[in-house]
């Protein structure tokens, strides 16, 4: 997985709440069997038309944000489906980050396998980056993983918190698989056991 | 020793590992998998050179992306990318050892419906799929989660999910239902009432008299929408409805084990006193037949509400619902019952079990749908089709003039030709209702299957209770 550590970069500002994971990537794009290539069919439905025409009015559109590396989203942002696609599609139209109120529980653990960090904070903190972000080129993003802090255009730092496993994973581009199999002694403990306790199974 | 939930109770008994943050791993009893969200996890596996830990825990069966149509074995019925799926789940079941039930055999169907018939989904068990309805199992007790492709590949390498426990959220619904009110308009009034990320977080049990009294399949139906409003899953600690259901099924224990397991099961509950982080408790009797207006779970109301205005909702809402609103093509202040319907769907692993198939037959019956509606039933497996067509209730179907179809997830999602055209309506018995879930620009009303019955005999949204 690549490596997070630090991300400069332009914002977009999607306000929109309950962004869900149709509207990240469309299910027609799901008949794939590879990890790549999404990127150009993330927001699908809402990026181009009917004929494939881009909307010149949605926000990846415009010139000033074609290059975004970080969202700002309203509030509970990649819910409905597990499709890791989502993340996926994200990923490979080059955004790294996204910041919201709140965030659906599969989707956020999605992000952290592929190399995005989203971070919640509080709505004051999303109002104000949502208003950088109005601001395009003109309002460069840094967020650095390694201090857990989000410096805006205007020099104020917001400080946010992210689990310590997932940090460390995400900074060290860890393969999870690589790191369980380092437990393996405690699975194979653990499947001897319950297999006493719980034949069944 | 502390009072513990059921949460806390299945989830001591799964924790392989634990770190001092309590990352844990989870040990995984029930791995299913299906054609779409595990290509890459495969992929994965065989790029790193590895094995399937646990093959006999996990259960393989195609349903999103498979044509519901006769005559499906024929891969030449099938697209192009469907066969695409359908084949490497096939290639990576044989490959890697794995239980599987293709099209072809009349076990097949969604995975959420064929885990519990076939008695792989037990009370007390960890079950993952990589599909955000595996919440779906929780009606049996067991603690069930949806998981990214990643952790797919990492369940099935290692046979455990990297978690750290949530927190406990008690639903309780009191007293009875009326007459025409069903397990699906509980969790979708449960919805409307916390909001899609009202569970964010939490994994909820349901408890209290109304749940008590639900069949198996009502109680699915209940725990199959908790994703929906955002929780990690759901709970319904397992009774005699529960035993009952599981007995004799084909991978259910049997002799000395059942007696064993039952000593276990019997458990799994929640000890009085236990703490929850959050409690909501609705009344039975106070539910009414619900519909959603909007693009979201969350816009619920009752059948005999009007259609709400943007300026009815707060914050970040507002803009959602006026959004809502243009995408369904609906005037605030409109009656919901005035709301007309082209296409009735009815399946999906919310709604797509025999006494699904059952309630909205009961509508059906010597009745016929409108001129010019589409209806389709599209039972949840196979079984469910032979059952309902032993039962007489196909022949009411296509008397009515529904399409009967084969198994799979079909309209649901709208991955295979079964889509909803633009513009079009439907009242559905799915569990989404996301601007395109159907199909491109297709507006989706989720309804019981009562409701969906009853509005494929009028023509709009229609209250189930004049009909009955
Ligand atoms: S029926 Fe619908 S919700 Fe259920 S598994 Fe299939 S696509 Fe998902």
């Amino acid at each position: 997985m690549e490596k997070f550590t630090k991300l400069t970069g332009i914002a977009a500002p999607m306000p929109l709440v309950n962004i869900d994971t149709d509207m990240i990537i469309p299910k027609v794009f799901l008949k794939t069997i590879k990890r790549s290539g999404l990127g150009v069919n993330l927001f699908d439905e809402m990026r181009y038309d009917r004929q494939g025409n881009e909307i010149p009015d949605f926000v990846l559109n415009k010139p000033q944000y074609r290059e975004t590396k970080i969202l700002i989203a309203g509030d509970n942002f990649g819910c409905g489906s597990s499709r890791e696609h989502a993340p996926w599609a994200i990923a490979d139209f080059g955004i790294r980050c996204v910041i919201s109120t709140s965030f659906a529980d599969i989707f956020y653990n999605n992000c952290f396998k592929n190399g995005i960090l989203p971070i919640v904070l509080p709505q004051e903190d999303v109002d104000k980056l949502m208003d950088d972000a109005e601001r395009g080129a003109n309002a460069v993003v840094t967020v650095d993983l390694e201090n857990q802090t989000i410096q805006g255009p205007d020099g104020g730092t917001i400080n946010f918190d992210v689990d310590p496993f997932k940090k460390h994973c995400l900074l060290n581009g860890l393969d999870d698989i690589g790191l369980t199999m380092e437990k393996a002694a405690s699975i194979d403990a653990f499947e001897a056991e319950a297999s006493q306790a719980r034949p069944w199974v | 020793m502390s009072p513990k939930t059921l949460y806390d109770k299945i989830w001591d008994a799964h924790v392989a590992h634990e770190a001092e943050d309590g990352t844990s791993l989870l040990y995984i009893d029930r791995h299913l998998v299906h054609e779409v969200t595990s290509p890459q996890a495969f992929e994965g596996l065989r790029m790193a050179g590895r094995k399937v830990r646990a093959p006999e825990k996990t259960i393989a069966v195609p349903d999103h992306n498979v044509p519901t149509t006769a005559g499906r074995e024929n891969p030449e019925q099938m697209t192009e990318d469907s066969r695409i799926q359908v084949a490497a789940l096939d290639t990576n079941a044989k490959e890697f050892g794995i239980h599987y039930y293709p099209v072809s055999d009349i076990r097949q169907g969604i995975v959420h419906i064929v885990g519990p018939e076939q008695g792989w989904t037990l009370p007390g068990m960890t079950v993952v799929c990589g599909d955000s309805h595996t919440a779906t199992h929780g009606a049996f007790g067991a603690l069930a989660h949806g998981i990214g492709t990643s952790e797919v590949e990492h369940v099935l390498a290692t046979q455990t999910l990297i978690q750290k426990k949530s927190k406990n959220m008690k639903v309780e619904i009191t007293g009875k239902l009326n007459p025409g009110v069903t397990a699906k308009d509980i969790t979708l009034a449960v919805i409307g009432a916390t909001g899609t990320a009202g569970g964010t977080g939490y994994v909820i049990e349901y408890c209290g008299e109304a749940i008590r009294d639900l069949s198996m399949e009502g109680r699915m139906t209940v725990c199959n929408m908790a994703i929906e409003g955002g929780a990690r899953a759901g709970l319904i600690a397992p009774d005699e409805t529960t035993f009952e259901y599981v007995k004799g099924r084909p991978h259910a224990p049997k002799g000395a084990q059942w007696e064993a397991a039952m000593d276990w099961w019997k458990t799994l509950y929640t000890d009085e006193g236990a703490h929850f982080d959050k409690v909501i408790t609705l009344k039975g009797e106070e539910i009414e037949p619900v519909v959603t207006w909007g693009t979201s779970p969350e816009d619920v109301l009752p059948i005999s509400a009007n259609v709400p205005a943007p300026e009815d909702f707060k914050g970040g809402k507002v803009d959602a619902a006026r959004r809502a609103l243009d995408y369904m093509g609906l005037t605030p202040g409109q009656k919901l019952t005035d709301i007309e319907i082209d296409t009735v769907f009815i399946g999906s692993c919310t709604n797509g079990r025999i006494e699904d198939l059952r309630a909205a037959a009961a509508i059906l019956k010597g009745k016929k749908i409108k001129d010019g509606m589409r209806a389709m039933v599209v039972p949840g497996s196979g079984l469910v089709r032979a059952q309902a067509e032993e039962e007489g209730l196909a022949d009411i179907f296509k008397e009515a003039g529904f399409e009967w179809r084969l198994a799979g997830c079909s309209m649901c999602l709208a991955m295979n030709p079964d889509q909803l055209s633009e513009g079009e309506r439907c009242a559905s018995t799915s569990n989404r209702n996301f601007e395109g879930r159907q199909g491109y620009k297709g507006r989706t009303h989720l309804v019981s299957p009562a409701m969906a019955a009853a509005a494929a005999v009028t023509g709009h949204l229609t209250d189930v209770r004049e009909m009955m």
